[in-house]
């Protein structure tokens, strides 16, 4: 293992070139110099903060303490979906809808991998544990808010064709069925373009980071297809739960298009 | 022959309604958002309401709302379409109103993006029919249609109505085309429904 550790003279020569960008947005008049240094500024503040919680946590194996961090990144990306909405559900939904499926498809999907796959001794071997429940938040959380986003926005627009369905007849799965298809679609796009690309169009952020720190490439390939497998899974599914539960809720119990529940 | 019964229906700030339809055309007029609309969405159940309404003795809430909607059939002012080919929205591959309708045999080839609103219109008029609903809630049906278009919806929807006795509510601005329909007349006005004595 060598690893070439970084000294913080080597990070700000990197932030230098964040600063240059911002100054050219500015002379630019893009109006995102702001954005750009709030962000680096974010990046920094956070990192180190996860940096100094994860050396506590590996040093202290303990499930409670894996569980409430856990359950910490779950309600941030929760509230990062919701951010996303153009039109949202109105009150708890609007929150609920997103983390719940996220919830449901990343912790069991990232549980799996622990117990059957890796099989970790503790299973929540915070070093594992961790950076998995992450990489497969940091990918559903895009999948959901793309999808929810597709399906509450088309809906809105697309209300007279929903409504002239029902009219005719056909039930509310069948109304919106192009719509709920064409939103779980929009969800995993993504997903499959990392796929398809990967090692190919770009070396995936892991693996480049495992290699980087002296990990045996193969080694790091076999990582790295696994985090694939489990991402897209994990995604689709939730983008899936997401779609759905959303899409039932747009209707109610007389299977009337509700679009007032959305804000 | 279906009757359709409003007991204390209300919708929005409408006030209540009463009324018992039996094999007649009841005309609906009244100035542009009074809720003519309204009244119809809600008797097909598409929006919130209070009160019941019957076909026959089935009440609407009792009733799956899929079958209640193939029942009252309701005609929006506006038709909708959601497939590139105008026959993927149709059921059946042989729809016997459309040469009432002047539509040619072949208009289920067509593109729906290339009609214009008279013939969505009448489309629509054939897709609702081959439903055989057991009664007709039409929000203006001919308001975008050529005079000898007009004709041949009104007689379609007659013959229909007489041939299967159903109710029909038909919304229209059109005093003399009221005077040819109506068996009944009804106006909302600041929120009331009143029937128009004569």
């Amino acid at each position: 293992m060598n690893i070439i550790s970084l000294s913080p003279f080597d990070l700000s020569m990197a932030a230098v070139l964040v600063v240059v960008l911002a100054f050219i947005s500015l002379i630019l008049k893009l109006g995102i110099a702001r954005s750009i240094v709030i962000a680096a500024i974010r990046t920094v503040v956070q990192l180190l903060l996860i940096g100094l919680v994860l050396k506590t946590l590996f040093a202290y194996v303990d499930l409670l303490w894996v569980a409430l961090l856990s359950i910490f990144m779950l309600l941030l990306a929760g509230r990062e979906v919701m951010a996303r909405q153009q039109r949202r559900f109105g009150g708890l939904w609007g929150y609920g809808l997103g983390t719940l499926s996220m919830f449901i498809s990343s912790f069991t999907l990232t549980v799996y991998a622990l117990i059957v796959i890796v099989g970790t001794d503790p299973w929540y071997t915070p070093q594992y544990a961790i950076p998995l429940l992450g990489m497969m938040l940091g990918n559903t959380m895009t999948g959901v808010s793309l999808a929810l986003d597709k399906l509450t926005t088309t809906a809105w627009q697309q209300r007279a064709v929903i409504e002239a369905r029902l009219i005719l007849g056909q039930d509310w799965r069948t109304a919106i069925g192009d719509i709920t298809r064409d939103s779980v679609r929009v969800g995993m796009i993504p997903m499959i373009n990392a796929m398809a690309a990967a090692g190919i169009v770009s070396l995936p952020g892991m693996m480049t980071g495992q290699i980087l720190s002296g990990t045996e490439p193969m080694e790091a390939v076999k990582y790295q297809i696994l985090i694939m497998f489990l991402i897209t899974a994990g995604t689709g599914f939730s983008a899936m739960l997401a779609t759905w539960i959303g899409a039932r809720h747009l209707f109610d119990d007389r299977q009337r298009l509700r679009l007032e529940r959305l804000s | 022959m279906t009757i359709l019964r409003l007991d204390e229906f209300q919708v929005l700030t409408l006030k209540p309604l009463s009324i018992e339809i039996k094999d007649e055309f009841i005309c609906l007029s009244g100035p542009s958002g009074a809720g003519k609309s309204l009244l119809l969405r809600a008797i097909a159940d598409l929006i919130i309401h209070n009160g019941e309404a019957y076909l026959d003795e089935k009440k609407c809430s009792e009733i799956n709302p899929v079958q209640w909607r193939k029942w009252v059939g309701f005609l929006p002012a506006e038709s909708a379409w959601w497939m590139d080919k105008v026959g993927d929205h149709f059921n059946k591959k042989n729809n016997p109103y459309l040469t009432l309708l002047n539509l040619p045999e072949d208009c289920f080839g067509w593109d729906v993006s290339r009609c214009s609103t008279g013939e969505k219109q009448r489309l629509a008029i054939a897709r609702l029919l081959a439903q055989k609903p057991k009664a007709l809630l039409l929000d203006e049906p001919t308001a975008s249609l050529d005079p000898e278009s007009v004709t041949a919806v009104e007689l379609l929807i007659k013959n229909y109505a007489h041939e299967f006795h159903v109710p029909v509510i038909w919304v229209s601005h059109d005093d003399i085309q009221i005077k040819r329909l109506k068996n009944r007349e009804f106006k909302i006005y600041n929120n009331e429904i009143n029937e128009v004595m004569t």
